[in-house]
């Protein structure tokens, strides 16, 4: 089973969290192509590599955002989603 | 028990209990804690299986739980490893895979014919001509495989267990005991592994006559016998590695799963044997086999043994039967080596040649004697014991897939880990040492890692303790030109078969083991696998390492399904208005976590019961239980936009007071989920979602919340809540009686919501048109959820109001053309195509799936349209999913059908190509039995087109405040 050590409510079985994708910023349709639309919508890179990536905990009702190696399956850093978007630049809509 | 000896030191038998024990028709006798090969072994019996494909006769081979020709037949079980399962009173077991009986075996003829049947030879024989396939497929299945499975067998399962330790040990022998220990005494809990009934390993056979180790294997037992830390979980296997140290344990009780915070992996190796002519005869066996029975079970292996060897532990074992009385003959050694086990083996007398090639085994049933070449010259030497002591291979499997490597050690002659994963040690043989000292001091450095790692503290560095010179011959394979030298037991391949495979071009080792099936026995190449890479690296003239090996999969060995089967764990959600469905006599049904009334039973048949309750509501009233509906509040500053961002509907210019459908699709338009949002205040809104999707819709919308970085909150209410639809033309009869609301057209108009008094109880109506009569949706406190309804229920009975089930909605909300989500739609499917364009309003700046349903418009291909069938016969009644054909291709599914009895047709919804949407155009269905009905595409809805009877004598205006 793996665990997920997280500052704010401590080590959490893995089985706890759902996974909702990786973090990505939708593009602003007013501008964004075709290609591109359709690039973020259907296309998933595989690649490994560490990435950020959204986890809801349910029994808490709280979305994290783990930085994750996906090649190793480490993850690095356990954040809150609302400080991590808080951060990162305001996506308009 | 002819071959009995007197107690040993160690012996794991309880000689006060004489068992007797059936076999092939006949009794023996053993002892309490024997084995069944062992046991008969004692008794004389050599021959205790046939082999898998030409039914020759074997004996023990490594009798350490992978001996695959010793496997045995009871009523219950097929393939009971005799080598480890113990024999009890009134056993009764037989050898499988024969054909007659173990004596007599008419599946020998195949070896007269081996010469017709290569490597391969099923592949490429029995292709053509294809009419004949089925009768081969036939002899092939009864020719093959092992015990009988007799399906009429019940069902078992086992418990699953769970266990947390910091440190786990996977395997108890002398460098896995010292770890346990050493971890335990820094502190920290330890699980200690192994698949034997008892602690020990190699200290207990291989060392059992070296006085030296008497203190170490002392401290050892007594000290993790005496350490609270340390628990040993013994007769069991650790069948898999999973992310994080979680570790599958195989036990006779059923799995365990374990959840260690580090690993010692000290699981050793295992015994290779040498390949030469007849080197499967009963008699030819591992060194270390043969130490097995004399140590465990006090069973001689033999009267008189030959030693092939190519290490000193060759040396050692010849020792160990010369002390049970057996005649040492000679030791054959490959090479020349210098230990204190030669020097021990040389002054007790026995014979030694060096440079040994060996020849081959001679022998009718078993051993009869040996021919070997020595300094160039042939020789025969008559015994019926020749112990194989040529080398080792790393049980690494829990290595490997923790995601470790192995390369090949050329001083060793041996693989070795080359890279371990964070938290994962290896100690012991494994691990290249070999000196029983070194292998002690190798587990307890690992052990003080382990523990140190489990703690979060730095590790120590470790020393080098691995061995100076070889422990295995590089390549322990003599060929012969009349073969029978078996590399793979499991599997009856010789070499010639490998050589064989190779030459045809499967000289990679993927491609080698699935064209020869090398390795894919029972055993999974526990004994095969390392010979099989040396023959293909010696062909190709590679390296070990550049050959590599196959993949180490969990199962590690193989597991009863019955442990791995899984209980049936989920919670069920249960309505507060439960118990009334119960006494209702309701037939429930599964809706996601819920149990809902599919329909009421009132003693007739299923459909004549759900037939009542659609009459019901079409002429008088219904009630139904939503509460399993999602039911989400939003509220703050920013609740509007986000309703508006959610939504494909324009919410935010809903009037207070009002309701609207409210629909949902996700990034690529896709319809995802629906309900009917409310707006209870400029800042608080309330919005129901399907059964379903309740979580993942509050799931997704918190998400879309911090994304957006809107001031809002959401709240999940679906379980807080009660709701019932109350619908039929005289609901509002019926509401009347229950409260002084103003429930005329004027004063409650479709589609308004009003906060109430309903008999008390505080409730919030709305007036919806989802089954398509006059109807209320009313949503309360979970407490009064009950009251409620049973009030409603009183007050319905003038009226002849019945609870109707999911079934009778279905059907009603079938008559309205209303769709439902997930049933009518599936995963690609948006809104355009569902005939729901009006519910999606591209003027907003922007909503979830808006950039796509904006290029999605144009691009329509398809399109749910309603049909009804042209003939009424029953048994030419398509069901849902059946296809819609045109012109022999697909050109759509059905989605929803059912009978109308207000309509008396059958009418349904179907998903088909633009092509074919035009009112009056036929769809050809096929049935699930091939053959085609036809149907005719008529307009939405099929009941009441105009909606009078939802919204009697009102505007056809879409809200009214």
């Amino acid at each position: 089973m793996k665990f997920v050590s997280c500052p704010h409510i401590g080590n959490r079985a893995l089985s706890e969290f759902t996974y909702g994708g990786a973090l990505r910023n939708e593009p602003d349709f007013e501008t964004v192509s075709d290609k591109q639309w359709a690039d973020y919508v259907f296309h998933r890179h595989s690649e490994p590599k560490t990435q950020q990536e959204w986890w809801y905990h349910r029994p808490t009702g709280m979305w994290f955002i783990f930085t994750r190696n996906t090649l190793t399956d480490v993850i690095s850093q356990v954040e809150l989603a609302t400080e991590v978007c808080t951060k990162g630049a305001l996506n308009e809509a | 028990m002819k071959l009995r000896l007197p107690p040993q030191p160690y012996e794991w038998l309880d000689r006060k209990q004489i068992i007797e024990f059936e076999f092939e028709g006949e009794v023996y006798e053993g002892f309490k804690g024997d084995v069944i090969s062992g046991a008969l072994w004692a008794n004389g019996v050599k021959t205790l299986g046939r082999s898998f494909k030409y039914h020759r006769r074997r004996g023990l081979l490594s009798f350490a739980n992978h001996d695959i020709n010793a496997l045995f037949q009871s009523k219950d079980y097929p393939n009971i490893r005799g080598d480890v399962t113990q024999i009890e009173d009134y056993m009764n077991v037989r050898a499988v895979n024969t054909f007659g009986s173990l004596k007599h075996d008419k599946g020998t003829l195949v070896e007269w014919i081996g010469k017709f049947l290569p490597v391969g030879f099923y592949y490429k024989a029995f292709y053509s001509p294809k009419f004949l396939f089925p009768k081969w497929e036939s002899l092939i299945r009864t020719m093959a495989g092992l015990g009988k499975v007799d399906t009429a067998w019940g069902e078992e399962r086992k418990p699953k267990r769970y266990l947390h330790c910091d440190v786990a040990v996977i395997g108890a022998g002398p460098s896995g005991m010292a770890a346990a220990l050493k971890a335990a005494e820094q502190g920290v809990d330890v699980c200690l592994i192994d698949e034997n009934a008892f602690i020990g390993g190699s200290l207990d056979y291989q060392y059992a006559n070296e006085p030296e180790q008497v203190s170490n294997r002392k401290r050892l037992k007594q000290g993790i016998a005496s350490h609270p830390n340390i628990q040993v979980v013994s007769s069991a296997y650790v069948a898999g590695y999973y992310g994080d140290h979680w570790l599958a344990i195989n036990t006779p009780q059923g799995l365990i799963k374990l959840s260690a915070q580090s690993v010692v992996v000290a699981t050793g190796v295992f015994e290779q044997p040498a390949v030469f002519r007849n080197n499967d005869l009963p008699g030819v066996m591992n060194a270390s086999a043969a130490q097995r029975l004399i140590s465990r079970y006090a069973v001689k292996p033999c009267n008189t043994a030959v030693v092939l060897t190519a290490n000193a532990e060759g040396y050692r074992a010849a020792l160990d039967m010369q002390q049970s009385g057996i005649e040492v003959k000679a030791i054959l050694d490959t090479g020349e080596r210098l230990c204190r086990w030669v020097q021990e083996a040389e002054s007790s007398g026995i014979i030694i040649y060096k440079n040994v090639e060996m020849v081959e085994a001679i022998g009718k049933q078993a051993l009869e004697g040996i021919v070997f070449k020595a300094n160039g010259e042939q020789k025969t030497l008559e015994c019926d014991g020749l112990l194989m002591s040529v080398g080792w291979a790393p049980a690494g499997a829990p290595i490997y897939q923790a995601g470790g490597r192995f390369s090949y050690d050329s001083t060793l002659e041996q693989l070795l880990p080359s890279l371990l994963p964070d938290g994962v040690f290896a100690c012991g043989r494994l691990n290249g040492v070999f000196d029983i000292e070194h292998r002690i001091q190798d587990g307890e450095q690992a052990g003080l890692n382990a523990a140190l790692y489990a703690k979060r503290e730095p590790l120590v560095d470790c020393l080098d303790f691995r061995a100076a010179q070889a422990h295995s011959h590089p390549f322990p394979i003599w060929e012969h030109e009349k073969g029978k030298n078996f590399v793979d037991f499991d599997e009856d391949l010789q070499l010639k078969d490998l050589k064989g495979a190779i030459a045809q071009g499967f000289d990679n080792i993927e491609l080698m083991k699935r064209f020869s099936t090398i390795g894919m026995g029972p055993s999974q190449g526990k004994h095969s696998n390392m010979n099989g890479i040396r023959i293909l690296a010696k062909a190709r003239g590679q390296s070990i390492d550049a050959t590599g090996s196959t993949t180490a999969r969990p199962m590690f060995h193989p597991t009863p399904v019955s442990h791995l089967a899984g209980m049936r764990f989920r919670p069920e959600r249960l309505t507060p208005i439960h118990t009334f469905h119960q006494q209702a006599q309701a037939k429930f049904m599964e809706a996601g976590a819920w149990l809902r009334p599919e329909y009421y039973r009132t003693g007739l048949p299923r459909k004549m019961c759900i037939e009542a309750e659609v009459k019901a509501v079409r002429n008088s009233a219904g009630l139904i239980d939503v509460s399993t509906l999602g039911k989400l509040e939003v509220f703050g500053q920013d609740a509007a936009e986000l309703m508006d961002r959610l939504y494909t509907m324009r919410m935010s210019n809903m009037k207070i007071g009002a309701s609207r459908y409210a629909l949902m699709v996700d990034d690529a338009g896709v319809v995802i989920d629906d309900g009917v949002a409310i707006r209870y205040s400029e800042e608080h809104f309330y919005v129901s979602t399907t059964t379903t999707s309740s979580d993942s819709a509050y799931r997704m919308i918190q998400k879309k919340l911090i994304e957006w970085k809107l001031s809002a909150t959401v709240l999940n209410r679906t379980g807080q809540l009660a709701a019932m639809n109350l619908a039929g033309p005289n609901s509002r009869k019926v509401l009347a009686k229950l409260t002084d609301l103003d429930l005329s057209n004027e004063g409650f108009p479709y589609l308004a919501m009003r906060q109430a008094k309903l008999s008390g109880y505080p409730v919030t109506l709305i007036r919806v048109g989802f089954v398509g009569e006059l109807g209320y949706e009313i949503h309360t406190d979970a407490s009064n959820g009950l009251a409620i309804w049973k009030t409603i229920m009183k007050a319905g009975e003038e009226f002849s109001i019945r609870p109707f089930g999911v079934e009778a909605q279905r059907l009603l909300r079938l008559e309205k053309g209303h769709i439902i989500v997930g049933q009518d739609t599936d995963g690609l499917t948006n809104p355009f195509e569902a005939d729901m364009g009006w519910a999606v309003h591209l003027q907003k700046p922007y909503f979830l799936g808006k950039p796509s349903l904006s290029k999605l418009k144009v691009m329509q291909s398809r399109t749910l349209v309603g049909f009804e069938l042209l003939s009424n016969q029953a048994e030419h009644v398509p069901l849902e999913s059946n296809l819609v054909i045109e012109d022999g291709e697909m050109a759509g599914r059905i989605t929803s059908i059912g009978f109308s009895p207000a309509l008396d047709k059958h009418i349904g919804l179907a998903m088909v190509d633009v092509a074919l949407k035009a009112i009056g155009s036929t769809l050809h269905m096929r049935l699930s039995n091939g053959r085609m009905v036809q149907a005719k595409v008529v307009e939405t809805p099929f009941y009441d087109p105009q909606g009078l009877l939802q919204k009697p004598q009102e505007t056809l205006q879409e809200e009214v405040a």
